[in-house]
């Protein structure tokens, strides 16, 4: 079927009225509120339970929570965590908690910030926090290390400190030695 | 775990020496004496019969080959007999079937013999009761420290609590704290904390070991196991209690805080540091060997196998492995060259060589296979041939004093003199008077044996097969660099003539690759044999030419091996 196009009329033929209408519009805008964000130099605040970059955190104490345990490392879908376990060689820093990784990478092009490491950690060790736009200059560069992992994740407030707890219990019923972690 | 000594029920009506059973409900026939601990006909028990009837009975302190202690009551199960009347004649139900009297109390799978018509229970309210019970009390003091427990993963303790333990503690009181990283032995760390008193450990080094080095001292929850006073924990098979050690309590040095078990996959493999050919399991992840375990095997190694060997693997990782194909610069210097180039120059060489001008020197740490090939080869050059010889001390367990794991196959093959290395001295000679021109050696160090540099350096050619670099690579003129067992495919056979396979756990490093396959293309190069179709065919191939392993075949080897059908010299 065809449908005959309808000729415009001398009116529409003139245009004027079309831009007009377009002008009044953006006017009435212009006088709005602002929405849109100056990015990056204005930031979202990202809401309670934000899954961002996964990141490991110390205690109170400066303590790096995380054991070694490679809990997360298993866990992680896109296998984006690589952790170096300390090896049999006594750290005489740890005390009685034993282990700390000797090296703790995770590739942040690989993570999807799904948070199954924070959720598996036994230790609440690792975090995901809020930062959403990571960049780099190269792809090593977005491999972030014990280092960089350890000093934006930031100190987390243990509310247990287990491992200080079970080293002072041993200590009171003089079980020696009883190291206490050292950070 | 489980045992191979069970001897399977037998077929046809109950024999005198069988009876009947039933557990959960399910009739088995089992033998009245089966294998204890020493392999002795014994009372067959509950648990032995559960076994057989593919019912797991979770067990701490029962092993099979352990003397049973009965300490740990995690394998209470509940049971009946036959009701007897007063005229002790069996009382029977309404329908003719015996009238079974359930017993008020539990019994231990681990400790009770089974009695004819018995009635095994295994999945009662009462048992899942008696498990809960079990496992709390043994988590009372435990310190729960999996995220830094080595044994994670395959902790028996773990495992039962998933399985038939309680989701959530009732214990509000202040834990017992014992001895944490205390140093047992050379090679043992133990957590007293961690440990559930199941006295494994001391019954291994004391009666299979006879090194009675453990014990518990203190009482209640207070006890503590610990070494004899001033007195390390050191034997040669030391590390075995950490593989029997249910939990995280004995765990060995050498794979402290490696890698956690999970992430290793397991190859079966061989022992090559004794002619006893324990088997074993080589644990890797991404090319790396993290450990060697005992793998069962009734007929070699029963569950163990010694420290020493255990520990003998990281020479397969170091960093100055051989990886490249090198030829000797007819101007001097090394001239790093591919497969293909150095195997046709080989080839050459060999087969201008006049016979009888030819030496080999193989190595007995070389597969069946590879030795097979070169006995070809050898028989084409007309070559005088020898294996070296490895002498140690034996112990009373496993350890033999052939430290070769082939010399039996270097003998069978025809390859290496009755004993081993008779035929050095003469190949010596030859060397020594000009008449060898050529020399091929394959794994080993001909300097150590008394070929002096300046004797290589004066000859034809000299063919270096081999690991790790030695004064003999140095010299070579065409180095051909190899593969460790844990490379490759193959067979060994022990110093009883029982012939057992080995299975690829790593990559081969650089441009190593498994001798087999050079002498494959040596072989076709020189006696025109054909290619084998991989590992399989070879083997099928040397079974077919070589009397003793008439019958066999790769596959026929299984997981356990096969005994040689020729019974082998003796070395003297
Ligand atoms: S958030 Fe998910 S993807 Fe990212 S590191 Fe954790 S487990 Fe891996
Ligand atoms: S799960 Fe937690 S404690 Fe374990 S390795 Fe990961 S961050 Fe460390
Ligand atoms: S012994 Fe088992 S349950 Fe105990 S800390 Fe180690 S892994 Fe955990
Ligand atoms: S150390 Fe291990 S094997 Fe020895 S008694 Fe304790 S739990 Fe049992
Ligand atoms: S396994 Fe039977 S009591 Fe320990």
């Amino acid at each position: 079927m065809i449908i005959p196009r309808r000729p415009l009329s001398l009116w529409e033929r003139l245009y004027l009225p079309a831009v007009w209408g377009g002008f009044k519009i953006t006017l009435r805008h212009f006088f709005k509120k602002k929405v849109t964000m100056q990015y990056p130099e204005e930031r979202w605040t990202v809401p309670a339970g934000y899954r961002g970059a996964p990141y490991l955190v110390r205690d109170q104490d400066g303590r790096t929570k995380c054991v070694s345990c490679q809990l997360c490392e298993f866990i992680c879908p896109p296998k984006a965590i690589r952790i170096t376990p300390p090896g049999p060689q006594p750290n005489p820093g740890v005390g009685n908690v034993e282990k700390l990784p000797q090296e703790f990478e995770i590739n942040m092009l690989r993570c999807i910030f799904c948070g199954y490491c924070q959720e598996v950690c036994p230790e609440e060790a690792i975090f995901l926090m809020k930062d959403y736009s990571l960049s780099g200059h190269s792809r090593a560069e977005m491999i972030y290390d014990k280092e960089r992992l350890l000093a934006l994740g930031g100190t987390h407030q243990d509310q247990h400190q287990k491992w200080k707890q079970k080293a002072r219990e041993a200590a009171a019923q003089g079980i020696a030695p009883a190291p206490e972690a050292t950070p | 775990m489980s045992t191979s000594t069970a001897a399977p029920p037998k077929a046809g009506p109950p024999s005198v020496e069988s009876l009947t059973v039933k557990v959960d409900g399910r009739a088995i026939v089992v033998p009245k004496l089966s294998p204890d601990w020493q392999g002795k006909p014994a009372p067959t028990t509950m648990i032995q019969a559960c076994e057989a009837a593919g019912v797991t009975v979770p067990h701490y302190c029962y092993h099979p080959k352990l003397p049973v202690a009965g300490n740990c009551r995690m394998c209470l199960v509940e049971f009946g007999t036959p009701a007897l009347g007063p005229d002790r004649k069996p009382i029977l139900n309404p329908d003719g079937t015996l009238k079974i009297a359930k017993s008020p109390r539990p019994a231990i799978a681990c400790a009770t013999p089974v009695s004819p018509n018995m009635e095994i229970y295994t999945t009662t309210p009462g048992v899942k009761q008696m498990r809960e019970g079990v496992l709390e009390f043994l988590l009372i003091n435990h310190p729960l420290d999996c995220p830094i427990c080595d044994q994670a993963g395959e902790c028996k303790l773990q495992e039962y609590s998933v399985e038939y333990g309680q989701a959530a503690s009732r214990f509000a009181e202040q834990k017992v704290h014992k001895p944490k990283q205390v140093d047992l032995g050379p090679r043992l760390i133990l957590d007293d904390e961690r440990c559930i008193l199941c006295s494994r450990c001391i019954r291994f080094t004391r009666d299979i070991v006879g090194d009675d080095a453990l014990g518990f001292v203190n009482r209640g929850s207070y006890n503590t196991l610990t070494h004899y006073p001033g007195r390390p924990f050191d034997n040669n098979y030391t590390l075995n209690t950490a593989d029997i050690c249910p939990v995280g309590a004995l765990t060995s040095k050498d794979f402290r805080f490696q890698m956690r078990v999970w992430f290793l996959r397991e190859t079966p493999s061989l022992c090559t540091s004794c002619g006893t050919g324990c088997n074993l399991l080589i644990g890797s992840r991404e090319d790396r060997i993290y450990r060697y375990v005992p793998r069962e095997n009734e007929a070699v190694n029963g569950c163990w196998m010694c420290d020493a060997g255990r520990l003998n693997y990281g020479w397969v990782g170091r960093r100055d492995r051989l990886t490249e194909c090198r030829m000797r610069h007819p101007k001097g210097g090394w001239q790093v060259t591919n497969w293909p180039a150095l195997l046709a120059a080989v080839t050459e060489k060999l087969a201008q060589a006049a016979p009888g001008s030819v030496a080999l020197i193989a190595s007995a740490r070389q597969t069946n296979e590879e030795l097979y090939l070169l006995s070809r080869l050898a028989t084409r050059l007309g070559a005088l041939t020898d294996a070296v010889p490895r002498p140690g001390q034996a112990d009373h367990l496993l350890v033999c004093a052939d430290r070769n794991p082939n010399s039996t196959g270097a003998r069978v093959m025809g390859l290496a003199a009755t004993p081993l290395g008779a035929n050095l001295p003469r190949i010596l000679e030859g060397l020594r008077s000009g008449k060898v021109k050529t020399l091929v050696v394959f794994g080993e160090d001909v300097t150590a044996l008394g070929v002096e540099p300046a004797l290589l350096a004066r000859l034809d050619a000299v063919i270096v097969s081999d690991i790790l670099p030695s004064p003999t690579t140095e010299l070579a003129h065409y180095l051909l660099p190899g593969c460790a067992h844990a490379e490759k495919r193959g067979t060994f056979t022990n110093v009883k003539g029982r012939v057992q396979k080995f299975m690829k756990a790593v990559e081969p490093r650089g441009d190593a690759r498994p001798e087999w396959e050079t002498l494959t293309e040596l072989a076709r190069g020189l006696c025109g044999l054909g290619n084998f179709g991989g590992i399989e065919g070879l083997f099928n191939q040397m079974a077919l030419d070589i009397p003793a392993f008439e019958g066999l075949t790769w596959s026929k080897l299984g997981d356990g091996g096969a005994n040689l059908v020729l019974p082998i010299p003796p070395q003297p």
